[in-house]
């Protein structure tokens, strides 16, 4: 082990010895992180189950299954799954994995901290949000089912109760509820993200030498402590609708099934969708800048080479953060809200094109003129960039309020935001899972499987998501049971069919990651070496896994940027953040 | 190896139908100038990934070792913000045409009705007046879909239909609203989308060229019936225009 000098520390910890307090109800950051990661891996495949069975309906309608009541699948079961899978990926995988996962294992190492400012509040965050889950799930088992509102949930079809609909019922009320406690959760994770980074970095870690992972979890945290805030507010409201008899959302003279609704009046639909939206948008970048990060951080590591621009990649971050608040509106061109403030919404959202545009040609930067290294932890780094670049692009159309009118809310819209805050953001998880698990758990995933999962993976989402942008220029609406219906979604009957089929593959190749990851656990190639990438950041210069103080009670003094690779005149092609100038051999 | 997603967008055999107006082709246009602009930053994207990939993979080189060059940093800054904000300014002509300027005050007044799960179209009849509605006399099981109040003597000559005709060539303006739940109108070759707010009251105009049947759909999740919330919209001429219109007149009384 690299031996920290003491800048100040303070004495060794031991972890707590009994099994609940060491696994269960943990205070440290890498078992938080750790129950995170499994809280996320368990919702993937739950949300991924979910998808799988939408896709079966959609290319087969008529098929009867035997595990469906009667053979077929009901309109409200299609609406349902609909809504539990864009509630479950984009609040239990997306916004978990990346930055309560990740961020929470390797935020505080790499800013060389024992742990985090709030040891108890990370725990408590995590119950919440595993409670939260709970609450979700539990509105599969409820009379009337899981709601059938979408994961927008849009009033006044989600705040008038069972009559609008079977599940808006009891299973939408444990899905608002679900939700509030979420956004409690994750206002507490945020606060503890950034007083952490504020506080506790090590001697000589100024933000300018933070890893860009570390600049991302940070823009992350402040959107999420902003973003979460508003959605709670939004859920109260909501839950007074439904409960309390309020019109916050419910506007009066509503006849729904010839049932005039007397009790509601003066509320406005459009206001949640504002309240929603203003969360919703910040909440994409939420999912995306993790995955940024570890882009930037991998590329920069295996094409041994610094990250090209960085103080401008910092800066785009910063700015993909700040115009994330501003954009919102143009999720609802449609909506009835004014045309002028949508043109305005559509000039700001055109506008966080560019700081994306300078991501993409810094991360070209980075690789050109470096000694790429084709490990898995790459690869999907490299699939990220590509992803990010076919998702941000459909943004440019949608994002022009006359393109939008036709384009809103058809599959040409699934098709962008699966690829870009979907699966753009699932291969940064990729990425880190691959390049961390060797630090994380003392032995690496087997890089064989890998690279059969990443490229199996990586043609199968294109051929998933690809085709829906074609289904959306014909006009497909998004949420529909089914297409018969309609003459013109006829004739796309076998594009539903092909989607399926390469789905279907996509699925199945990631149970291969998940018997990667339970095969390696335990009999996975030995992680040795402290360093076995030969990279910079401070997480690579403590044992594998590390122990419970991360830095055996010393404090680690940093002399170094981030991303210090071939640096002429130093013989190795790598200089640690933690050593010493005149350790650092010379060539 | 990237290239390999480069190919996915060269098939065009699905893809939006012609459009029936001017505000349509504008949008088209518009269209395909953002695809080509798209287009040729995704494949040089892409081939810049695939080639730097290729070119620079590990054969025993050394890295070379720069941290960045502020006049690249700038000049592409510049650049994209000279693409993107261009092209969005560029698109406002189109946005301005539907939602900026209402309808001229000749236009075909209709009022579109979305429910759990049907549209209903209402013509303000030879009075060329809407007459009230009440919610508490909405009753579609017994012909009353919006509710007309038949005390008012403007509501005797309203006409309801399932379903939109509108003479070709005329401007026509929609008054789109909702009963219970947000739904939204989309003609796809209108290139129109209007969310039905309730309690709102949203207006649109459109004038269609070309005769013909053109389905309408909802695009805006309400309920489980949300995929078979379908109408059709008839554009014909104005003679067989006028001659609907009487029929539907002579049905009404």
């Amino acid at each position: 082990m690299v031996t920290h000098e003491n800048g100040g520390g303070h004495g060794q910890h031991q972890p707590p010895s009994g099994f609940i307090r060491k696994y269960i109800f943990s205070v440290d950051h890498k078992v938080i992180g750790i129950q995170y990661l499994c809280l996320a891996l368990f919702s993937v495949f739950l949300g991924m189950g979910l998808s799988a069975l939408m896709r079966l309906h959609l290319a087969w309608p008529t098929t009867h299954w035997f595990f469906f009541t009667g053979g077929l699948m009901t309109p409200e079961q299609y609406l349902a799954l609909v809504t539990m899978h864009g509630t479950i990926m984009i609040f239990m995988v997306l916004t978990t994995a990346p930055q309560s996962g990740f961020g929470n294992y390797f935020l505080p190492i790499q800013i060389g901290a024992a742990d985090m400012a709030f040891p108890v509040i990370n725990m408590m965050s995590f119950w919440t949000t595993f409670v939260s889950l709970m609450v979700m799930v539990a509105a599969f088992f409820v009379a009337g089912g899981a709601p059938i509102g979408g994961w927008t949930s849009y009033p006044p079809l989600s705040a008038l109760g069972e009559i609008t609909g079977p599940g808006q019922g009891a299973g939408e009320t444990l899905w608002i509820v679900g939700l509030a406690i979420f956004c409690a959760a994750s206002l507490m994770g945020a606060l503890n993200f950034i007083t952490t980074l504020i506080d506790l970095r090590a001697k000589g870690m100024t933000l300018g030498r933070l890893p860009l992972t570390c600049w991302t979890w940070l823009v992350t945290a402040i959107l999420g402590l902003l973003a979460f805030g508003v959605l709670l507010a939004a859920c109260i409201l909501l839950l007074l609708d439904r409960i309390a008899g309020t019109s916050f959302f419910i506007p009066g003279g509503l006849v729904i099934t010839d049932q005039v609704i007397t009790w509601h009046k003066g509320g406005s639909p459009l206001l949640w969708q504002h309240l929603f939206w203003f969360f919703g948008h910040p909440e994409v970048y939420i999912a995306i800048l993790p995955g940024m990060g570890v882009a930037s951080h991998l590329l920069s590591t295996f094409s041994r080479k610094p990250v090209f621009g960085y103080r401008a990649m910092v800066g785009a971050v910063c700015g993909i953060g700040f115009l994330g608040f501003c954009v919102w509106g143009h999720h609802m061109f449609v909506s009835g809200m004014s045309p002028y403030s949508a043109f305005a919404f559509s000039i700001l959202t055109m506008t966080i094109g560019v700081p994306s545009a300078i991501k993409t040609f810094n991360w070209l930067g980075t690789i050109w003129g470096g000694k790429i290294q084709f490990n898995c932890a790459m690869l999907f780094a490299l699939g990220f960039v590509s992803l990010f670049v076919s998702g941000g692009l459909s943004g440019l159309f949608l994002a022009q309020p006359s393109l939008d009118l036709y384009l809103h809310d058809t599959y040409f819209v699934i098709a962008h935001f699966h690829l870009i805050m979907g699966v753009a953001a699932i291969f940064g998880m990729f990425a880190g899972m691959y390049f961390w698990f060797p630090k994380m758990f003392g032995r690496f995933l087997n890089e064989g499987i890998g690279k059969v999962h990443f490229w199996i993976t990586f043609i199968g989402v294109y051929c998933i998501f690809m085709p829906m942008h074609f289904l959306g220029l014909a006009g497909h609406p998004r949420r529909y049971f089914d297409a018969s219906a309609v003459t013109f979604l006829q004739k796309l009957q076998p594009v539903h069919v092909f989607i399926t089929y390469a789905a279907f593959i996509t699925i199945a190749v990631q149970f291969l990651f998940l018997f990667n990851v339970i095969w390696s656990l335990f009999a996975g190639k030995e992680a040795k070496e402290e360093n076995p990438w030969h990279a910079t950041t401070l997480e690579w210069s403590i044992p594998s896994p590390p122990p419970h103080d991360n830095f055996g009670g010393l404090e680690p003094i940093v002399y170094h940027g981030p991303y210090e690779f071939s640096v002429p005149g130093a013989a190795d092609d790598f200089i640690p953040q933690h050593l010493a100038p005149n350790l650092v051999r010379k060539a | 190896m990237t290239v390999v997603s480069v190919y996915f967008f060269w098939a065009k055999v699905w893809w939006y139908p012609p459009a029936i107006n001017d505000l349509g082709k504008e949008i088209d246009s518009q269209f395909v100038r953002t695809f080509l602009i798209t287009g040729i930053v995704f494949v040089a994207a892409q081939l810049g990934l695939a080639y730097a990939i290729f070119k620079f993979r590990d054969r025993g080189q050394k890295a070379t070792y720069f941290e960045g060059n502020n006049t690249m940093e700038i000049v592409w800054t510049l650049a994209t913000i000279v693409l993107f904000v261009g092209l969005g300014l560029y698109a406002r002509n189109a946005w301005a045409e539907v939602h900026f300027m209402g309808a001229s005050p000749g236009a075909l007044q209709i009022e579109v009705t979305g429910q759990q799960f049907v549209w209903n179209f209402r013509y303000a009849g030879p009075d060329g007046k809407f007459g009230r509605e009440k919610p508490e006399l909405v009753s579609a099981s017994t012909g009353n879909p919006v509710g007309l109040d038949p005390t008012d003597p403007a509501s005797k000559d309203d006409i309801v239909s399932p379903t939109i005709a509108v003479p070709a060539g005329r401007e026509v303006e929609l008054i789109i609203r909702s009963q219970d739940v947000t739904h939204s109108f989309f003609v796809r070759e209108l290139r129109l989308k209007q969310d039905a707010v309730p309690g709102m009251e949203i207006h649109m105009h459109f004038t269609a060229n070309d005769p013909g049947d053109y389905e309408i759909v909802c695009s805006q999740l309400c309920g489980l019936g949300h995929y078979r919330m379908h109408s059709i919209l008839t554009v014909m001429s104005e003679t067989d225009f006028e001659k609907w219109m009487k029929d539907q007149e002579a049905a009404n009384q």
